[in-house]
């Protein structure tokens, strides 16, 4: 529990970490919906290749804009991208830092699903199986064009009727799996090799500029949090000082329409303050028929000038 | 249980983050329902198409009102748009504001149903059964229905055991055919609704910000304040509470010694808490005359000003304490007569 909580805190103590941390689960997020996801290949020839590249690019882009979303870092950078100048000067170096750590920290899910994708191989037989060439295969070697079509469309389908007995069904299977299989590992090393490259050679260009880009990024992603809390803080007070001076102009009214006894002594001066001079039935709906009918303007200067 | 309720703190900890994660636990809950759901294809010609539909748009139709009843902000959304004007202006800028959040909270979870539906394939395998394409898919040397009984065979596609047009068309390849449309149509669907909701997102800042700014500052605000007011409110009552109880038992106090005939006895400086908070109150029977007439004339709602400036109640009577009480342990045992 100790724990949970120190990761937890941990995360959401800089604005960096709880971006990894959104981005981190968009890719386990991508690997589960993978697995949970039901994959069955149409087995018919031009829809083969439709559902395969389907399946292997359209849920890559969607987590890429959903990684977009949910990163708040992108709302913040579009805001310092679209306002006007005012009195503080713009830096594009600032602007483009952010925009870069926002594309790399989205990347990751549509490139985790592309590669489970690769790695699995199901895909890439589905969509290529037509493309095969069939003389490579005793089972096709020796039947016309459109039915070679047709079975090698059919050689996803384990199950089906065509092609349950043909023996060349599992060596094409195999052959586009170890395809599949080697794009996707080079893909993953391809990657690891640049992003290590990267890191390694980032400190021999421009060190300076990159520090200062990544201290005024920080700088307004904390800026615009603090006004937003200021902002909030501000509502309730001026909620308040509002609430206050409408109990109290009841209060004079009260006082101006009822004949009252001059004030005894200073007893339970606590206990009237609590009640505000509101002390019975009519006072109190007429007091909520004024909320509502009419509420107070948005304007406490004379409160807090008494 | 530490564990929930830390989440539960953070949740809590801001309005939005709040309503961030009702949404979140509505979209679980569509994908969980949908999961329990047991869903049993009619296969017969006409109804298929309807079921199939229903299910596929009716639950998010369901959800998203059920968004809208969970959202705390629909009364305060409402409240605001009809209050009278008063001496303070109504903005249409915060009132479109607050309703184009709470919708896009709503949407969540019905888009999250529809795109579970069409990647899982058995509603528009269901539904759309009957229009798949023969002539392409199946056996064309097949001697032809009428074609009121190829509907009826199509329709058993869903229904593996009763399915009876193996020669026609087999099961398998039309029931792929049919899932393979409806995850294509699933994938499109979540792609579609992402990039809305990404165009949304990043063309506001470019646009309305300053707009955007005031309208959720003065929401937020009117939030605070309808909280702000309840909570006023209720320490009010809780006040006007306590002093008519007290002057109710003062009244009878009073009223009671009256009828005896003799002073009320004043409470010494010196008696001690206990003596004080027995308001007067001392035997059964007064006790019994105190919860009678709190039953039967409760006092009404007007507090006495005098009586709100001294405290021990005795307004008005001077008289010194005939003695001083001793203080004595009595096990009243209350009965009812009523």
């Amino acid at each position: 529990m100790d724990r949970f909580r120190m990761i937890f805190q941990y995360f959401q103590s800089n604005s960096e970490s709880v971006m990894n941390g959104i981005c981190g689960l968009l890719a386990l997020a991508s690997v589960k919906i993978y697995t949970c996801f039901d994959f069955s290949c149409p087995c018919l020839p031009w829809y083969n290749m439709a559902y395969g590249l389907g399946i292997m690019f359209i849920p890559p882009v969607t987590f890429f804009f959903c990684g977009l979303i949910l990163n708040r870092q992108s709302l913040v950078m579009l805001e310092e991208w679209s306002r006007p100048q005012g009195s503080r000067k713009k830096d594009l170096a600032v602007i483009r830092y952010m925009c870069s750590s926002i594309m790399q920290r989205a990347m990751v899910a549509p490139i985790v699903w592309i590669i489970v994708t690769l790695l699995d191989g199901k895909c890439l037989i589905c969509a290529f199986s037509g493309s095969v060439d069939p003389e490579k295969f005793v089972g096709f070697a020796n039947t016309t064009p459109v039915q070679v079509q047709q079975l090698l469309a059919k050689v996803p389908c384990k199950d089906d009727e065509l092609v349950r007995n043909n023996t060349s069904r599992k060596a094409v299977s195999r052959y586009l799996r170890c395809w599949s299989q080697a794009l996707g590992w080079s893909i993953l090393l391809i990657l690891i090799v640049a992003a290590f490259l990267a890191r390694l050679l980032r400190p021999c260009f421009d060190q300076v500029t990159l520090l200062q880009a990544r201290h005024w990024s920080n700088y307004i992603d904390i800026e615009q949090k603090i006004f937003e809390e200021t902002c909030c803080e501000h509502s309730r007070q001026f909620a308040h000082k509002c609430i206050l001076h409408f109990f109290e102009s009841m209060r004079q009214e009260i006082k101006l329409h009822s004949f009252r006894l001059p004030r005894e002594g200073e007893g339970a001066e606590r206990e009237e303050d609590l009640l505000r001079g509101i002390t019975n039935q009519d006072q109190v709906n007429k007091l909520l028929k004024m909320w509502y009918y009419e509420k107070p303007p948005l304007n406490v200067s004379q409160v807090t000038h008494r | 249980m530490d564990k929930f309720r830390m989440i539960f703190q953070f949740l809590q900890s801001n309005q939005e983050s709040f309503m961030n994660g009702i949404c979140g636990i509505m979209a679980l809950a569509s994908a969980q329902m949908y999961s329990a759901f047991d869903f049993n294809c009619p296969c017969l010609p006409h109804y298929n198409l309807a079921y199939g539909l229903g299910i596929l748009l009716v639950p998010p139709f369901i959800l998203f009102l059920l968004g809208f009843v969970l959202n705390n902000n629909v009364s305060m959304l409402a409240e605001e748009w009809r209050r009278p004007r008063g001496h303070r202006g109504k903005d249409p800028a915060v009132l479109r504001y607050m309703f184009c959040s709470m919708a896009q909270r709503a949407m969540i979870a019905p888009v999250v149903w529809v795109s579970v539906t069409l990647l899982d394939g058995k509603c528009i395998t269901c539904a759309f059964c009957t229009s798949v394409p023969v002539e392409t898919l199946g056996n064309t040397s097949h001697p032809g229905f009428s074609q009121g009984e190829m509907k009826r065979v199509l329709a058993r596609i869903p229904c593996k055991e009763i399915y009876d047009g193996q020669e026609l068309i087999a099961n398998e390849v039309a029931v792929r055919y049919l899932r393979c449309i409806s995850q294509a149509l699933g994938w499109c669907f979540v792609l579609l609704m992402t990039t809305l909701a990404f165009l949304v997102r990043s063309l506001r800042p470019c646009f309305t910000q300053a707009i955007f700014l005031k309208s959720r500052y003065w929401s937020h605000y009117i939030d605070i304040e309808r909280k702000l007011f309840d909570e006023t409110c209720a320490e009010h009552a809780r006040s006007f509470a306590r002093v008519c109880i007290q002057q109710f038992f003062e009244g009878m106090t009073t009223d009671l010694a009256a009828i005896r005939c003799h002073p009320p006895r004043k409470t010494p400086a010196d008696a001690g808490e206990a003596i004080e908070k027995l308001l007067g109150i001392t035997d059964q029977s007064t006790m019994n005359s105190a919860l009678k007439n709190w039953h039967r004339c409760k006092p009404p709602l007007h507090l006495q000003h005098r009586a709100l400036h001294s405290s021990n109640g005795w307004a008005g009577e001077e008289h010194p304490p005939a003695h001083s009480p001793v203080p004595r342990r009595e096990m009243a045992a209350y009965y009812s007569r009523v």
